[in-house]
């Protein structure tokens, strides 16, 4: 599929795609471990324009970190790939870490879910971003100092020049995070993968770090892929979401036709598994039961089936391809009995129901 | 805010009832930082009461010291009538008995040496309760109410279970000396948001079934919304605004709160995206700014609010607030 | 780390962190190498034990054999190792040598764990004044030359088993409770020691059953090693004659044979004694190492 022509402009205010950046095609990434194949990706094919933003959603297990690792080139020796990563044309999947190198930085950069531990805490912060500036592209002395400021001021951290000469653990977990940020910008990529870059971060803060993310892929026309376990966290954030579930691409939409038709029961699950503000409290929460599936033996049919509440027995089975929806072109999704078929609904009522008595008999609703 | 105060103070038997609850702590040599600067609140039987707030605000140092894991610098902790505060070590262990509580990190709350059922048994082996057959007996009821697999309990340690099971097994741990309150600090905010519905659908059944009365502490608003029936907001230890959970999300009085409400993403493309509404981060506790100590980030400050501290007060049934200049005006409300 | 230079730095746990961690349960296993370096150590240690059963040449007899001319002979399938120039089999002093070295590495070594180990335990669940003290102890300790130290004190007392072995045992004291305190603090600060305070668990209690256990697997990792190197420091203190009188060591055999004549001529003398105690300070080594890394349980959430 080629999110190109398709992709709404919804957070990119309208800047003209410049064509496909990302190609994944069938992409596989296993693990050889003493327990056997670790099936950590399975065969994923996406692909992402210049200038877009992918969330990539999913729980622990679902692949979502390999995924991006794997497209970084940044997996241990017991990794075997398949399929094809085409990276601004270009197939990068197999290249060695010699000629990733010319991509890291520059064309790709990444910023992790920690950011206590992603700064070194010995090394002054300006030299940090100073760093990726000589390697790549030459900046020495004053010219990087200058640079290194001029990034700081564009990631709105306060009095700039001063934090040059501090250590990281001068700065607020808000702060480092902003830092992260402006050394993953510093060479300019083209692409920058955020996994999980507000987790560890408290709310108010996380706002403002997603928010910046958007205002630098926008000014600098980049493609980011999200990689998180909150749908809310993607949904004010991206153009397009992948759902992983159990190595596998369950679900991907672009971002307001995803939430409008949810087809998925994975993905609705996920959904209603959120607090809401708007629900009174003691609301019961609707759960996924059980635990992602074991990725040495998934499971035969459909890798959520054994969860699924709305299982028949084709789902566990025959494993779902996937199949557009009716109400986009750019909506696919892997499921038997989609939300809104009638099978779905069917049994939607019958929970809906035991749930309702259920609040009658424990009265805490 | 920074409110100081006790008119939120109800009458009749609350649990727990903290009074001017000061916690300091040496930092350097002759510098103390207070964490939690003066804060009361209570909690009534069966009440679940959530404490909420960006982190350094003194939410887990409050817990901790009605524990008595911090010592309090000052102020009282009366827990059913008596003041934590002044028991002797072995009064105190005996006490803490009756009160638990649940860590952020599930995994680092298990000995990652011992077995988990052995862990979940251990306060019984403390206490010596019943007979090790009854002890067994119990651990695996209690291990089967949460979702835990007793068996597999008995075989495996901790970092054979996922996050979200850790956090059941020491939920179990701490429910076997029958315990009055539980303290959660953070319960969820390791886990996935599936895992946590899981957990906190489970914290809510345990307490109708034990008669528990819970103090819920998180810094995601719509979780502490969910599990509590009555919410206080902190910032740099001190209270802003607590009231009733659903009043309080639904008419926030305290400009804070208003910032942490619209902080929280909502899982819909359709809402737009608010610009972050607070300005940066809070300051270091180590230097509080003066007065009202959310002033140099909040909106409707004025020079009251940088010199004079705000006392706590009333501006709707049972809906508290610490602000010179709240978002709802008392007359609105009281309508 | 937007630029990570070294993908190899990603270790497979890392990477397969967001794996359910059933997955990562039963993936650890110590390894052939670790069974080979522990069927060493127990050949070693039976054959010392066993050594007036094996059938052995005596090992302090001349086994002079006109035909072959004067001693030193090279290793034959008589003499495996050679002798010396006494005419002595080296192989069976090896053996018989095995004894003084490795009574005196594991002896010292259990030393070091006991009185190291309950001090470092203690200081680091204390704290305090006490912390304050052990560790200036530690410090003092560590700072005073050992090898002097050992010279001292075997040239004041006598140069029996127990003075070196005690010796040694002493100088493991610092290295040992200083790991044990580290390990305490940084496990003092789990959340599961503050719930066990908190369910009621007295101090003895918290150090025994929640610290211990853990205190120990480093500890444990870090005696294998030790063992090697008191065998190798007994060798420095042989070398300098200051080992156990009377008996066959390692570091003896090897002292005797390494004459610079000896060296050129008949380097079996001391090549025999060598090669036996590397490929046991090696066997330990190994053994130590893959049981902390085999215990290295990752606890990260998961």
């Amino acid at each position: 599929m080629s999110g190109q022509q398709h992709s709404t402009q919804l957070q990119s205010d309208g800047r003209v795609p410049d064509g496909t950046l990302l190609e994944v095609t069938d992409l596989t990434t296993h693990f050889r471990t003493e327990r056997g194949l670790v099936r950590a990706v399975d065969g994923v094919t996406f692909s992402l324009a210049r200038g877009k933003a992918l969330g990539v959603v999913g729980e622990s297990g679902s692949g979502k970190t390999v995924l991006s690792r794997t497209i970084m080139g940044l997996l241990p020796s017991n990794a075997v790939n398949s399929g094809s990563v085409r990276f601004a044309g270009q197939e990068v999947l197999g290249l060695d870490a010699k000629q990733m190198r010319h991509l890291w930085g520059r064309e790709m950069s990444m910023i992790f879910q920690n950011p206590m531990v992603s700064l070194n805490p010995l090394m002054k912060i300006g030299k940090q971003i100073q760093e990726p500036l000589h390697i790549h592209l030459g900046l020495d002395g004053r010219a990087a100092r200058e640079t290194a400021e001029q990034l700081l001021r564009e990631v709105h951290i306060p009095e700039p020049t001063k934090r040059l000469d501090q250590y990281p653990h001068e700065l607020s977990g808000g702060m480092r995070q902003r830092v992260m940020i402006a050394i993953a910008m510093a060479c300019g990529p083209t692409l920058l993968f955020a996994d999980e870059p507000t987790t560890a971060l408290d709310v108010t803060v996380q706002a403002q770090i997603l928010e910046l993310i958007g205002e630098q892929r926008r000014e600098r026309n980049m493609s980011v892929i999200l990689v998180t376990h909150d749908l809310g966290v993607v949904a004010g954030h991206t153009d397009e979401i992948a759902v992983m579930y159990g190595g596998r691409l369950v679900e991907k939409a672009p971002t307001r036709e995803l939430f409008a038709n949810m087809k998925m029961p994975y993905t609705k699950s996920l959904m209603r598994s959120i607090p809401k503000l708007d629900d009174p409290s003691h609301t019961r929460l609707l759960t996924i039961p059980g635990r992602p599936p074991d990725l040495v033996n998934p499971p035969k049919g459909c890798r959520f089936a054994p969860r699924c509440a709305y299982a028949r027995d084709k789902c566990l089975q025959e494993e779902p391809p996937l199949v557009t929806a009716d109400t986009s072109p750019d909506h696919v999704y892997a499921c038997w009995y989609p939300v809104g078929s009638p099978e779905f609904r069917e049994r939607d009522a019958e929970i809906m129901a035991t749930i309702t008595t259920g609040v009658e008999l424990g009265g805490t609703r | 805010m920074a409110g100081t105060g006790t008119a939120h103070l109800r009458d009749g038997d609350a649990v727990l009832r903290v009074e001017d609850l000061v916690v300091e702590f040496p930092i350097g040599r002759h510098q103390t930082v207070s964490a939690v600067a003066g804060i009361s609140f209570d909690v009534m039987p069966g009440e679940t009461l959530g404490i909420v707030g960006e982190s350094g605000c003194g939410k887990s140092t409050t817990g901790r010291a009605i524990m008595q894991i911090n010592e309090p610098t000052s102020g009282s902790v009366v827990f059913q009538g008596r003041d934590l505060t002044e028991l002797s070590p072995e009064e105190l262990r005996s006490a803490r008995t009756k009160i638990q509580m649940i860590f952020q990190d599930p995994i680092s709350s298990l000995n990652p040496r011992r077995k988990v059922r052995d862990s979940v048994k251990d306060p019984l082996d403390i206490w010596r309760r019943g007979t090790e057959q009854e002890r067994f007996d119990l651990v695996d009821s209690v291990l089967e109410q949460v979702g835990i697999d007793p068996a597999r309990a008995a075989e495996s340690r901790p970092h054979e279970f996922s996050g979200g099971q850790c956090q059941r097994i020491s939920i179990a741990r701490s429910l076997v000396l029958d315990p009055t309150m539980i303290i959660c600090d953070e319960p969820v905010s390791a886990l996935d948001v599936s895992v946590q519905a899981q957990v906190l659908n489970l914290l809510e059944d345990l307490k109708a079934k034990y008669g528990l009365t819970l103090i819920f502490i998180a810094h995601d608003l719509a979780v502490v919304k969910n599990i509590s029936d009555r919410v206080a907001v902190m910032y740099l230890g001190k209270l802003c605004e607590v009231a009733d959970s659903d009043d309080l999300y639904a008419r926030p009085a305290h400009p804070y709160t208003n910032v942490l409400v619209e902080s929280i993403p909502v899982p819909d493309p359709e809402v737009a995206v608010t610009r972050a509404a607070a300005i940066g981060e809070p300051p270091s506790p180590v230097a509080p700014p003066s007065g009202c100590r959310f002033h140099p980030r909040c909106p409707n400050a004025d020079e009251l609010c940088s010199t004079t501290e705000p006392e706590i007060r009333e501006i709707a049934p049972a809906h508290y607030v610490a602000c010179h200049h709240p978002n709802v005006t008392p007359v609105t409300i009281g309508s | 780390m937007s630029l990570p230079e070294s993908p190899a730095t990603l270790a497979a746990d890392s990477i397969l962190e967001d794996q359910p961690s059933e997955a990562m349960a039963t993936r650890r296993t110590l390894g052939v190498g670790f069974w080979i370096a522990i069927g060493w150590i127990v050949l070693i240690v039976l054959a010392a034990i066993l050594a007036p059963y094996l059938g052995l040449k005596d090992p302090d007899e001349n086994y002079i054999n006109r035909d072959l001319g004067r001693p030193p002979y090279p290793p034959s399938s008589e003499f495996w190792f050679g002798t010396d120039n006494d005419a002595k089999d080296v192989f069976s002093r090896t053996i018989y040598g095995a004894r003084v070295s490795l009574v005196v590495g594991f002896a010292a070594i259990a030393c070091g764990m006991v009185v190291g180990g309950t001090l470092g335990l203690l200081a680091g669940y204390l704290r305090g004044w006490f912390d304050r003290v052990i560790s200036f102890v530690f410090l003092v300790l560590l700072s005073f030359p050992a090898l002097v130290l050992a010279i001292l004190i075997t040239a004041l007392l006598d140069r029996s088993l127990r003075t070196v072995a005690g010796t040694l045992g002493f100088l493991s004291i610092a290295p040992v409770g200083r790991l044990a305190r580290a390990t305490t603090i940084q496990f003092s600060e789990r959340e599961f020691v503050l719930a066990s305070r908190t369910l009621g668990a007295k101090h003895g209690r918290i150090m025994v059953r929640e610290l211990l256990p853990n205190v120990l697997i480093p500890m444990g990792a870090l005696a294998l090693l030790g063992v090697a190197v008191a065998i190798v420091a007994e060798g420095a203190l042989a070398f300098l004659g200051l080992s156990v009188e009377q008996e066959l060591s390692w570091g003896k055999l090897i002292l005797f044979g390494s004459g610079s004549r000896d060296l050129q001529e008949a380097p079996w003398i001391s090549m025999g004694p060598i090669l036996i105690l590397f490929l046991t300070v090696l066997a330990l080594n190994f053994a130590g190492d893959r049981v902390r890394e085999y215990f290295d349980v990752r606890e990260v959430s998961l």
